[in-house]
């Protein structure tokens, strides 16, 4: 919140200094005030301007589609995906172990592929689908089958590589709904767990696979 | 964790190459052109490089995707690592480079990192990493050499002031296919042989490649001069994932009924650049490609090879690695 006094002054300084429009001088004021701004009677342009900011910078406030939902949030541009989800729009399914790309903690699916989120900026991924943990829920509540599978492989012990190596299962059988052990141990390759739990989640990927799980429920929340 | 934000830069996200050459010409030495992320975030997080402006290159489309156009291939170098290792053409002509591709890191990392960034991601030297001002940082000393100081890593080549090597999986690939780097700036552009690409600290040891502050690695050409040549790739670490090499090698080669036509054979993180073995590669040339010359390529591969305190590893190591390339493992 310390922060905030400097940003007003900033944003003066740009509307003094630049041709900003008085609207998007007031929504910059607005976006400096709330942290959570996916607040849908905030009728504002379908996307935030591409170079809004301070020398041609990115602007603030942007949307994204998360879970098949669209949210919009200001975000800092150097801001990672992982701290934009956990902590501007409430979405803590997503963990951060290590924050360098190291431990896989952070795996979330952008487009259907897997990307560590903490190695991710927002703004890199304004365009496109964003999949975390919990948008693998189907339509009636019920668990995607690559959880039912940990569940029943005892994947988890701590859980909380878990969502993570949930994400980089569900990405892998997207692209290949029917894996070898090995093609399963390669995906799974980027998630580390300090349990040590590697064969029961890679039995609870093929588990997965063999259910025949891949027409799945996954991202089909339209 | 939240103080492990980033500090604040300004992010410009040009549409077109033709724009992001010009905002990295206006902003000079404070721009930082960022591709995959995976070196530059960690500089960023750790606070060892705090650009006042970044310039995210992921929306050039022109830097993307791999063409065939002459005698060979021209690799955009937003690339993905993993689109270069899934690319048909790729795989079917030039299976080493998808092999190099193959053994980056981790398979979220080769998801985003791009080949071009991959070519041109700083030293891993933690001393330098971590913020201690060397020589490459500017300073007067090399931590890393000293005796006694963790060096297990470093280089038993070529060292000169600093013992950092590179660590780049795919660069030795591209040197032993002789690829050429396509670099422009605003005013200018140029091709550097992969060769040559890469910096010596005896030339200028505060960077890793020639480019200029205000010039970017475009493309990569790999000429079909070793489109489907006899590869090898073999990359040892610590670990299978995640890890840099401790020493890799990456060969092309052509025989003739068995006899050696030509050769490249190139090492990674032994020095500072990918090092070609060209007395290898002479050796071998004209020989029956069989054990015994198999034993003379590794001896010649280390000939000359000056270890740090805790590296002796390496040079046997390069030996077999070399040894095994020459022999077709």
């Amino acid at each position: 919140m310390s922060e905030r006094p400097r940003e007003f002054a900033r944003l003066a300084e740009l509307s003094g200094r630049r041709n900003v429009s008085r609207r998007s001088f007031i929504k910059g004021v607005i976006a400096t005030g709330v942290s959570v701004s996916a607040i849908s009677w905030f009728a504002a342009p379908a996307a935030a301007p591409r170079q809004g900011g301070a020398r041609g910078s990115v602007g603030r406030l942007v949307t994204l589609q998360v879970n098949g939902r669209t949210r919009r949030v200001d975000v800092l541009p150097q801001e990672t995906l992982a701290m934009t989800l956990r902590y501007k729009l409430g979405l803590t399914g997503t963990k951060l172990g290590c924050d360098r790309a190291e431990c896989g903690a952070c795996t979330v699916m952008i487009d259907g592929v897997a990307h560590y989120s903490c190695s991710t900026l927002t703004h890199r991924v304004r365009d496109r689908e964003i999949t975390t943990v919990e948008g693998l829920e189907g339509p009636g509540g019920e668990l995607h089958p690559v959880q039912s599978a940990f569940i029943e492989e005892l994947g988890p012990q701590c859980g909380f590589c878990t969502p993570g190596q949930v994400m980089a299962a569900a990405a892998l059988l997207r692209a290949n709904p029917d894996p070898t052990r090995e093609e399963a141990r390669r995906a799974m390759s980027g998630n580390l767990c300090r349990c040590g739990a590697y064969d029961h989640y890679l039995n609870g990927v093929m588990r997965a696979a063999r259910t025949g799980s891949t027409a799945v429920t996954e991202v089909s929340h339209a | 964790m939240m103080n492990d934000m980033m500090t604040h830069f300004d992010l410009l996200q040009p549409a077109d190459l033709d724009s992001a050459l010009d905002m990295l010409s206006r902003h000079g030495a404070d721009a930082w052109p960022l591709a995959g992320g995976y070196d530059s975030f960690d500089w960023f997080k750790n606070r060892g490089k705090q650009p006042g402006v970044v310039i995210d290159l992921e929306g050039v489309e022109e830097l993307r995707g791999v063409r065939e156009g002459g005698d060979g291939i021209t690799i955009g170098s937003m690339t993905t690592l993993a689109a270069v290792e899934g690319h048909p053409l790729i795989r079917s002509r030039y299976s080493l480079l998808a092999a190099a591709s193959a053994q980056v890191a981790s398979p979220q990392i080769r998801n985003a990192g791009t080949i071009g960034g991959n070519v041109c991601q700083d030293t891993r030297c933690w001393y330098y990493r971590y913020g201690m001002t060397c020589y490459r940082a500017g300073g007067n000393t090399c931590y890393a050499g000293a005796r006694g100081a963790m060096n297990r890593e470093h280089a038993i080549f070529g060292a000169d002031r600093c013992v950092a090597v590179t660590p780049s999986d795919v660069a030795p690939a591209l040197v032993a296919l002789d690829a050429e780097m396509i670099v422009r700036s605003a005013g200018r552009d140029r091709v550097v042989p992969a060769a040559e690409f890469f910096m010596q600290p005896s030339v200028d040891i505060t960077r890793m490649t020639v480019l200029e502050p205000d010039e970017l690695l475009t493309a990569i050409r790999i000429p079909g001069r070793w489109a489907g040549a006899d590869f090898h790739f073999e990359k040892v670490a610590d670990r299978k994932t995640w890890d840099f090499a401790l020493v890799s090698v990456a060969a092309a080669m052509r025989d003739i009924g068995g006899v050696i036509e030509d050769a490249r054979i190139v090492a990674g993180a032994v020095q500072c650049i990918p090092r070609r073995l060209t007395a290898v590669e002479d050796g071998v040339r004209g020989r029956p490609r069989n054990q015994e010359t198999a034993e003379m390529a590794g001896e010649l591969a280390v000939r000359g090879a000056d270890a740090l305190d805790y590296n002796h590893f390496k040079i046997p190591l390069l030996r077999n690695l070399v040894k095994r390339a020459v022999r077709g493992a």
